[in-house]
């Protein structure tokens, strides 16, 4: 499913350069649940970034499904999150002025246009069915989170990215979200790459990854 | 939802959303507009209202006046040569087409006499035919007849200000007045009417026959009677300019002008007063509609300015939007139809205020005001035009937004 070689990521920062990430190389296959650890600044939000195709990296190879993606234009890169990646974000990232469905609906738009029918199954399957018409601010933080994963599923994608799903949620509310997103991987073989401090979280995950100073310490498999 | 229709739903969401700052963005539109409109309809009913007394006149009149004649490079006023003569107007009858009737006049000023009252004024001696020439109606009495025209009957037919300054309310028809040492008997008042200028309101006119007995007409020194004028009508319009050309070789054969010699006579015809002055409010409601056009651009500039503060407080979802799989084309195009929309809706609204605008200022009476379709075409056109035109840039910048710092964005 994503295969990096050797990815080095530096960031011209005024005349100095930062250098995130220093080589790494990483195999998952699909169907994977995989959490990344490791402390602040140690190039866990950059490797997601590249993941998700946000960013490209200044060297290295990185094979989404088999195909080289790290020298794509901005177009391309557009064409592969809308159709192959979701995210889910720390801090939700929904459209305010939207309702819950709406907000649901805006992860097809870029992908095969929106489906309400579709939409609605995916509030179902997060538990948020009589929820559709509130807007966020209208909503809990759990179920903001909860709003976003359908956002992130309703197009089908091989491949769903989360950084630091639970990181601004109440233990309970984060449990029930590792739960939902746990489960959606058990039943939809959803290949799923997540960012935690939490370490009860990543014990969840079948492979946790530690990164520290941009380069991959140590793996754990449960 | 059809798939095309997207990015139009979606920027009506988006104007939608912030409904007082998008009326307050399109006041500027809509003031632009229905300025444009409002403007431009007083100016097109200005014209069309000069016009239309001009046509009063009568569209196919051409009136001939005697011209200056030049010593040696000085050119003396207009008028000031009097060469122009009864035999002149012979023989543009005779020998030019497209002619109806031509009739010379002779004017001269007379004392005139009605009972305590007294003026000093412009007679004219005229023909029959001078009646229709110049489109004139009679208010009451008659006008006088060509019988009355070949015995040189001293009779009189006054303007309406005349009949009102020697006769008040009195019914002057049979009475009697003294122009210089003649007694003339009044047979009939004109009705009043507008005109641009020598208006039949102040005229005292008399067959020309009998101004010939009353006053010693003036003699050319080749023994040709002087006349004031000629007027004529043209038989079909668009001869005009055919007639002027032959109007002006015949005279100027007649007057003997070698080559590079002034005209000793002007020619006007109605129809190129109209052309000239058509052609000056034309330029006049071009200048009203450009002053308007400016508060237009100001708009344009507010819009611009809006929408750029928008992509700023916009960042964020423009981020999430990018995340989702939103092309650099999707994020332009949804700002630049909103835009668009902006500033569509400021010129329907528009449209509407000039257009309530006008039809209030010809409601008073004051002016008449055309809205044509071409002046709302335009500026809902030019309205749009500024929408894409002023939204591009914001649009533009919106699109360039790296996600992933837009993303981190408060």
């Amino acid at each position: 499913m994503i295969q990096l070689h050797d990815i080095v990521k530096i960031y011209p920062m005024g005349k100095r350069e930062l250098t995130v990430l220093r080589g790494i190389t990483l195999n998952i296959e699909r169907g994977e649940l995989v959490a990344i650890m490791g402390p602040s600044g140690s190039g866990k939000s950059t490797m997601l970034n590249l993941l998700g195709c946000l960013d490209t990296p200044t060297s290295g190879n990185y094979f989404l499904e088999g195909k080289e993606v790290s020298r794509l234009g901005s177009g391309e890169l557009s064409q592969i999150r809308a159709k192959k990646i979701g995210f889910v974000f720390q801090t939700f990232n929904l459209l305010p002025r939207l309702t819950a469905l709406a907000n649901v609906e805006l992860g097809m738009r870029y992908a095969n246009g929106s489906d309400r029918k579709l939409a609605i199954e995916a509030l179902e399957r997060v538990g948020l069915t009589g929820r559709a018409s509130h807007r966020p601010t209208e909503l809990s933080g759990g179920e903001m989170q909860r709003v976003a994963i359908a956002r992130a599923l309703v197009k089908n994608p091989p491949l769903i990215l989360a950084d630091e799903p639970t990181g601004n949620l109440d233990s309970q509310s984060g449990a029930e979200i590792i739960s939902i997103l746990t489960s959606l991987h058990a039943e939809q073989k959803i290949t799923l790459v997540m960012i935690t401090h939490d370490a009860d979280v990543a014990h969840q995950c079948q492979r946790i990854i530690l990164l520290k100073d941009g380069q991959i310490v140590g793996e754990e498999k449960s | 939802m059809k798939k095309w229709l997207e990015p139009f739903t979606n920027a009506w969401v988006g104007v939608a959303t912030h409904k007082l700052r998008s009326f307050l963005t399109i006041l500027g539109i809509v003031i632009g507009v229905a300025a444009v409109i409002a403007l431009m309809s007083i100016g097109k009913g200005a014209t069309a209202d000069i016009l239309s007394r001009i046509e009063g006149m009568g569209s196919d009149l051409i009136s001939i006046g005697p011209g200056a004649r030049s010593f040696g490079g000085v050119k003396g006023a207009l008028g000031s040569v009097q060469t122009l003569t009864q035999e002149d107007a012979i023989a543009i009858q005779e020998q030019v087409n497209y002619i109806n009737v031509v009739s010379p006049t002779y004017s001269t000023s007379l004392q005139v006499v009605a009972g305590a009252e007294n003026m000093n004024s412009q007679v004219t001696g005229v023909p029959p035919e001078y009646q229709d020439i110049q489109n004139l109606e009679i208010a009451y009495g008659s006008f006088f007849s060509a019988y009355d025209y070949q015995r040189g009957a001293k009779v009189v037919v006054l303007g309406s200000e005349v009949k009102e300054t020697l006769f008040g309310d009195t019914d002057p028809i049979g009475k009697q007045i003294r122009m210089g040492k003649n007694i003339v008997r009044v047979i009939g008042v004109l009705e009043s009417k507008e005109a641009m200028w020598g208006s039949p309101d102040n005229a005292i006119l008399v067959p020309l026959t009998a101004m010939q007995q009353m006053v010693a007409q003036p003699r050319t020194s080749q023994g040709e009677r002087i006349v004031s004028s000629v007027v004529l009508t043209v038989s079909d319009e668009e001869q005009t300019d055919y007639v002027v050309e032959e109007i002006t070789s015949l005279l100027r054969d007649r007057h003997r002008l070698g080559l590079g010699v002034d005209d000793d006579f002007s020619i006007i015809s109605i129809q190129e007063i109209a052309e000239n002055v058509s052609e000056a409010t034309g330029t006049l409601t071009l200048l009203l509609g450009a002053i308007a056009a400016i508060s237009l651009l100001v708009g344009g500039i507010g819009v611009m300015n809006i929408m750029l503060v928008s992509v700023l407080e916009r960042t964020r979802e423009i981020g999430i939007l990018k995340a989702l799989g939103a092309k650099e084309r999707d994020i332009w195009l949804q700002f630049l139809l909103e835009a668009a929309f902006l500033t569509f809706a400021g010129g329907i609204i528009g449209i509407i205020v000039g257009w309530l605008v006008s039809y209030i200022v010809s409601s008073t009476g004051q002016m008449t005001t055309i809205v044509t379709a071409d002046i709302v075409i335009l500026a809902v056109s030019v309205s749009i035009g500024i929408g894409l035109f002023f939204g591009f840039y914001p649009a533009w910048n919106a699109s360039r937004l790296n996600p992933i710092d837009a993303l981190r964005a408060e």
